[in-house]
């Protein structure tokens, strides 16, 4: 079927041929050789991309002029160290056994575990904290149980942790292959030589692992809870003592600049004073504090770019617009003429820009404003107007600026729902028409 | 010229100093560094001082006519460059390009000015470029991104090997705060805008970085490319922009009025939070 698609064929050409050819292919995926139906059943019914098992290989018969026996013989492995002959079962072709180790004795590994002579020990590996007998037997059951220190530890006579056994072997086997190298240089990228084993880190690691596979949910969600709420503190801390800042010295909100000069002295206020600063102040610095704390991230960074700072002033400066009105803003912008992203932001340029979008901004809230205002009005004179004005961001009817200067709110009267606001069927016209709005509209 | 105006303001932002005063405690934080004059080493920064480097980065494209294969069809040169053809060398130090990785050893780079790279080929795509500033300016690196355009946007017509499709981005990069090193360095270089520092400030001898000396001239200005290059001037927009900002004004007031006519009182109705400017 997809074939047929890709080669652009008709799917349905000839109907009755269609029909005989159909039960073929049918029965090819239904019996598939090599394999019975069930067996075949079981793979999911469906071809695989790839043959799984080559079909012809199955019924195939061995070569006829090998004869094939079965002996039982026996047999050595290399992996053992004492001489014990086993038997099993060897296929012998045209009476000759196999060749050839074990097969199974490659897969005799161990760990090579240092050996230190006795001379060795005196010279380099003496410790106070260990006697020779104890190392020795550290280092057979190192050999013995390939390193696995846990079982070590158990098996150790005197109880000693996991951690002060992997402290001895280490430092001895870095101890050995410092004094055997000929030179510093050879062994410097030896692991055992480059990082030693650190007892207290590993205790301390193993400690907090620990607690954390106990923390129970309830914890887990505490700690999380605890984070957040430090960050939010954090946060605000910082944007009031900014916001602080810049409503201190300069009454004003004229713009970064001011902000600029603003937070100078501020270094000064200190950190006490965040928890006293009414409520009001804050809200109102609001917008100010964006700009002053986007100032001030950007001059943490060590190198930034001229657009990306105007765009995080943007974004501070938008911060508590709702999505629809920043589209506004840029509606606004294009029939002014004005890029969206200036084409050579230089400071200048982009603090006009900037300048400019909250210009656009004031400029749309006044008219929501004078919207609210005509609503009431008319609303008295209905007699039936419920609901009380809903904040800023819910309210996506905005009239259109008309740069010819008319009245905006006078069409209000017509409408006919009060607190139903025209939504979104409106607005995808007022973003085609260029400034003007019909009554049809409404 | 653009320069002047942009330190005329920046004089405007600065705190005056009272360089007299020496205090014993470092006041680093605050940037008075006139005051630090006593405090030895090249690696204090100035808070007050925004070092910016006006660049241009982009592509041009030649189609290459009769020479022309399949897989090779255009000759096309990456480059960054300092907006007024000025040797970006004193600031970057090498800048990487990113290259498709169908490209041999996509990730080219360049260790000396001019900063550009040419190359052959059939498509477009986005080219990552990476500068990497001197050891006395920053130790991160700034990512641009740029579009290859090797296809001129009216198709119509054959492509002329003659006019290239050159495709260029103005930006700036800001240092913040620069060290001491850095400012001295390049005070008085062309391809950086440096604002005028307070009267009284004095600047160790810069410790020139390495071979710079020795390097050749790294400015664009006789590129062979340079006639291509565009002019960015922020005269128009800067005009675009004020009269923009006289019509939102003018209707702001206009709207003004009326609210507080339709109030009957002379001020107007409380503002909702944050958009009020008086």
């Amino acid at each position: 079927m997809d074939a047929k698609d890709i080669l652009g064929l008709p799917k349905n050409s000839l109907p009755i041929p269609q029909e005989k050819k159909s039960r073929p292919p049918k029965d090819s995926q239904r019996k598939p050789d090599g394999i019975s139906r069930e067996v075949y059943a079981l793979t999911g019914g469906l071809a695989p991309l790839m043959p799984a098992i080559d079909s012809s290989q199955l019924k195939k018969q061995p070569p006829k002029d090998e004869k094939i026996t079965w002996q039982w013989l026996p047999f050595t492995n290399s992996a053992r160290k004492d001489t014990l002959q086993l038997y099993h079962w060897v296929r012998v072709v045209n009476g000759v056994p196999p060749t050839g180790d074990y097969s199974f004795a490659k897969y005799n590994k161990s760990v090579d575990i240092v050996k230190y002579t006795d001379e060795e020990y005196e010279k380099y590996l003496n410790d106070p904290g260990w006697t020779k007998e104890e190392t020795d037997q550290l280092f057979d059951l190192c050999q013995q149980f390939d390193l696995r220190f846990i079982v070590i530890a158990d098996r150790f006579s005197s109880s000693r942790t996991v951690e002060e056994l992997k402290d001895r072997y280490y430092s001895v086997c870095r101890a050995v292959v410092v004094a055997r190298a000929p030179a510093l240089g050879d062994i410097s990228g030896n692991p055992v030589v480059k990082e030693p084993y650190n007892v207290s880190q590993e205790i301390e690691r193993k400690r907090a692992l620990s607690m954390v596979l106990s923390q129970t949910k309830h914890q887990e969600r505490k700690d999380a809870e605890v984070l957040a709420e430090a960050k939010k503190i954090t946060e605000s801390r910082m944007a009031a003592k900014v916001a602080e800042e810049s409503e201190l010295p300069v009454p004003s909100n004229a713009g970064p600049e001011s902000a600029e000069r603003a937070s100078f002295p501020g270094d000064t206020v200190s950190p006490s004073s965040n928890v006293q600063l009414p409520s009001a102040t804050v809200a109102s610095s609001a917008l100010t504090a964006d700009n002053a704390s986007t100032l001030a991230s950007l001059r943490m960074l060590r190198v930034y770019l001229r657009t990306y700072a105007l765009d995080q002033m943007v974004q501070a400066a938008s911060s508590s617009a709702g999505l629809r009105t920043i589209k506004r803003v840029e509606q606004t912008l294009q029939e002014l003429g004005v890029n969206l992203k200036p084409r050579v932001p230089t400071k200048s340029v982009c603090a006009e820009h900037l300048e400019l979008r909250k210009e656009i901004l004031t400029l749309l809230n006044l008219q929501k404003q004078l919207q609210y205002k005509e609503a009431e009005g008319s609303s008295f004179r209905d007699g039936s107007y419920a609901d009380t004005p809903s904040t800023p961001k819910d309210r996506t009817f905005v009239p259109d600026m008309s740069f010819g200067g008319e009245r905006v709110g006078k069409r209000d009267q017509k409408r006919k729902a009060p607190g139903r606001l025209s939504e979104a069927p409106s607005s995808p016209a007022q973003s085609k028409r260029p400034r003007k709005l019909k009554a049809s509209e409404l | 010229m653009s320069h002047l105006t942009i330190s005329a303001r920046k004089q405007g932002e600065y705190q005056s100093d009272d360089g007299a005063s020496a205090p014993k405690q470092p006041r680093l934080k605050f940037g008075k560094s006139a005051e630090d004059t006593d405090k030895k080493g090249a690696s204090r920064r100035l808070k007050d001082v925004e070092i910016c480097v006006p660049i241009v980065y982009g592509t041009i494209a030649f189609y290459l006519g009769r020479k022309a294969s399949e897989s090779q069809s255009h000759k096309w040169t990456v480059y960054v460059r300092g907006a007024t053809n000025e040797d970006l060398g004193v600031v970057i130090k090498r800048v990487v390009f990113q290259l498709h990785p169908s490209f041999n050893n996509p990730t080219r780079v360049v260790e000396s000015p001019p900063f550009e790279l040419s190359e052959c080929g059939w498509g477009e795509f986005e080219i990552a470029i990476s500068l990497f500033f001197h050891s006395d300016v920053c130790d991160k690196q700034v990512d641009l991104y740029h579009h290859l355009k090797l296809y001129p946007e009216d198709e119509s017509g054959p492509q002329s090997t003659k006019k290239p499709v050159v495709m260029e981005s103005y930006n700036e990069i800001v240092f913040p705060d620069p060290s001491e090193n850095f400012l001295a360095r390049v005070q008085n270089h062309p391809a950086v805008i440096v604002p005028r520092l307070p009267a009284g400030f004095n600047l160790p001898d810069p410790v020139p970085i390495e071979n710079l000396h020795e390097r050749e001239k790294g400015d664009t200005k006789d590129h062979p490319h340079s006639q291509w290059f565009m002019n960015f001037s922020e005269a128009d927009e800067l005009l675009k922009l004020a009269a923009a900002r006289q019509q939102v004004q003018a209707h702001i007031i206009k709207l003004r009025r009326q609210l507080s006519m339709m109030d009957g009182l002379p001020q107007l109705s409380k503002p909702p939070t944050g958009y009020e400017f008086t």
